[in-house]
């Protein structure tokens, strides 16, 4: 058990980084990075400013090519998957919610959407109640605050149901109250649904709070990767 | 005024042209005091052009005497060039000048084609360069246009984009909201000249007509169909653009490649 109280996972790995790597115009971004993800844990990534940690969550839902290594999702290279069914698999979070012009309803719904499906108002509903925005659903979601917008975007990413969800600093664009809330909201969700996630974040404190692993990124290499205790309190 | 001080009319063609430059200038200085700088480029792109309009008006004067399908070479040339001017308004977008060629050759070139097949377009070379050079120029500035538009709002909105494609978006959809921006925006020029024709302005070729001693009423439609043409090749050169340019936006893996910094040819 951890100090949260939850098992500590010993599920199969659901994801693996297979000697990832990127370059752009020469310069190495991730470089030969090995790791896995077993299901339901929460790996942090955390690292100084410019480490490689956004530019290695970019290429797990391959929003970015790699330029070497691949990954396997459910022990399949990920190059063998619809880019689509990739990315409805691996949901991400980005550190600024962008909202898309329509209602919070129409938002949530937008992911089921591609693939012709409909989100129910019952279950846009329970979303937003899992999110701590009852009622929200016929706002616009342009007008949101930050906390709010962030709120909605994580129930945009559950809403295509992922088996894993990517978390880009999510709160560090959010002033202190909302970042507190945001946080809270993200711990309870994944401990309580048991959601694998890979949450990047330079706050070595919020990696306490919510990892169960922790992998140390410096100028795009591993250096570190093991349980909290390991790679933070050394 | 200058008439009577060069009475040669080649002499003053080019005194002429000297007064539009100096006029052109003003602006530029103007335009240079509000610290935006547009010398080199208006007067390299005023060179040019100076140029470029002698040499090919040399060259009318040689294929006014040649065989028809002349015209067709001339007229595909100019294609080629509005492909390349066009595509240095993309920089950044891949396959830029393949896709303005493209365009403008199915926009414009069709145009041509179908109207010269009709008959609203006469097949002597003295009336197709013309008109088929509007029609290119127009749809070089339009495919212009739209690249741009394109180009600015998707990299404005890479976030939004990036979004849509990580819940799963066809790429397609992720970019419409700027592909139908960037069409609309291409097409005003055309639509507004249509609109203000006669009011705000006479083109020149319905003047030119007059002067030939063409009846005025013939006139005024023609040049209501040469615009009608010049906005339907407008049209079509952007439909294509946009079309070519959404492609090209994208790699094969759905990635954006239209980013800040981003080298396209990184991505599978």
């Amino acid at each position: 058990m951890d100090f949260l109280g939850v098992p500590e996972p010993q599920s199969p790995n659901i994801l693996v980084a297979d000697h990832l790597g990127r370059s752009v115009n020469g310069v190495t971004l991730v470089n030969d990075i090995t790791v896995q993800v077993r299901t339901g844990e929460v790996l942090a990534v955390v690292g100084p400013s410019g480490s490689g940690k956004s530019s290695f969550l970019r290429l797990l839902n391959r929003l970015d090519e790699p330029t070497s290594g691949t990954v396997f999702l459910e022990g399949i290279d990920y190059r063998q998957l619809p880019p689509r069914e990739l990315r409805r698999k691996v949901g991400m979070v980005t550190q600024r919610a962008f909202m898309f012009p329509g209602s919070v309803a129409q938002n949530l719904s937008f992911g089921p959407q591609q693939r012709g499906e409909t989100l129910s108002d019952a279950r846009a509903e329970k979303l937003l109640t899992r999110v701590g925005l009852p009622g929200y659903g016929p706002r616009d979601a342009v007008n949101l605050s930050g906390g709010e917008a962030q709120r909605v975007s994580l129930a945009r990413a559950l809403a295509n149901s992922p088996v894993i969800l990517l978390l880009d600093e999510p709160t560090s664009a959010l002033d202190d109250e909302a970042k507190s809330g945001v946080e809270s909201l993200i711990r309870d969700i994944i401990h309580q649904s048991f959601l694998t996630c890979v949450v990047v974040t330079h706050d070595v404190s919020q990696a306490t709070r919510m990892a169960n692993r922790v992998m140390l990124l410096e100028s795009g290499r591993a250096t570190r990767v093991g349980s909290v205790e390991e790679v933070l309190h050394a | 005024m200058l008439k009577v001080i060069f009475p040669g009319q080649l002499q003053l063609g080019l005194t002429q042209a000297v007064a539009a430059a100096i006029i052109a200038f003003a602006v530029v200085l103007l335009a240079r005091r509000r610290q935006i700088h547009l010398e080199s480029e208006a007067a390299i792109a005023m060179g040019r052009g100076l140029v470029q309009i002698v040499a090919v008006g040399s060259v009318l004067v040689l294929l006014l005497r040649g065989p028809r399908w002349t015209a067709s070479i001339l007229l595909a040339v100019m294609i080629l060039a509005a492909g390349a001017t066009s595509a240095k308004r993309a920089k950044g977008i891949p396959s830029a000048f393949r896709v303005s060629t493209y365009s403008i050759a199915c926009g414009a070139g069709s145009v041509i084609a179908v109207m010269t097949w009709l008959g609203v377009i006469d097949t002597a070379i003295s009336a197709l360069i013309p008109v088929g050079s509007m029609l290119i120029a127009n749809a070089m500035n339009t495919n212009g246009l739209a690249l741009n538009r394109f180009r600015s709002d998707v990299l404005a909105h890479v976030g939004e984009i990036e979004t849509a494609l990580a819940l799963g978006a066809d790429p397609k959809q992720s970019v419409s909201p700027y592909v139908q921006a960037s069409l609309e925006a291409s097409l005003i020029p055309a639509i507004d000249s249509l609109r203000s024709l006669g009011i705000v302005w006479i083109p020149g070729l319905m003047a030119g007509m007059l002067l030939s001693g063409a009846r005025p009423v013939y006139a005024a439609i023609y040049q209501f169909v040469v615009l009608t043409m010049i906005f339907a090749a407008s049209g079509l050169t952007s439909l294509v653009s946009t079309l070519l340019v959404r492609a090209q936006a994208f790699t094969s893996a759905e990635q954006l490649s239209l980013r800040p910094g981003v080298s396209a040819n990184l991505a599978g």
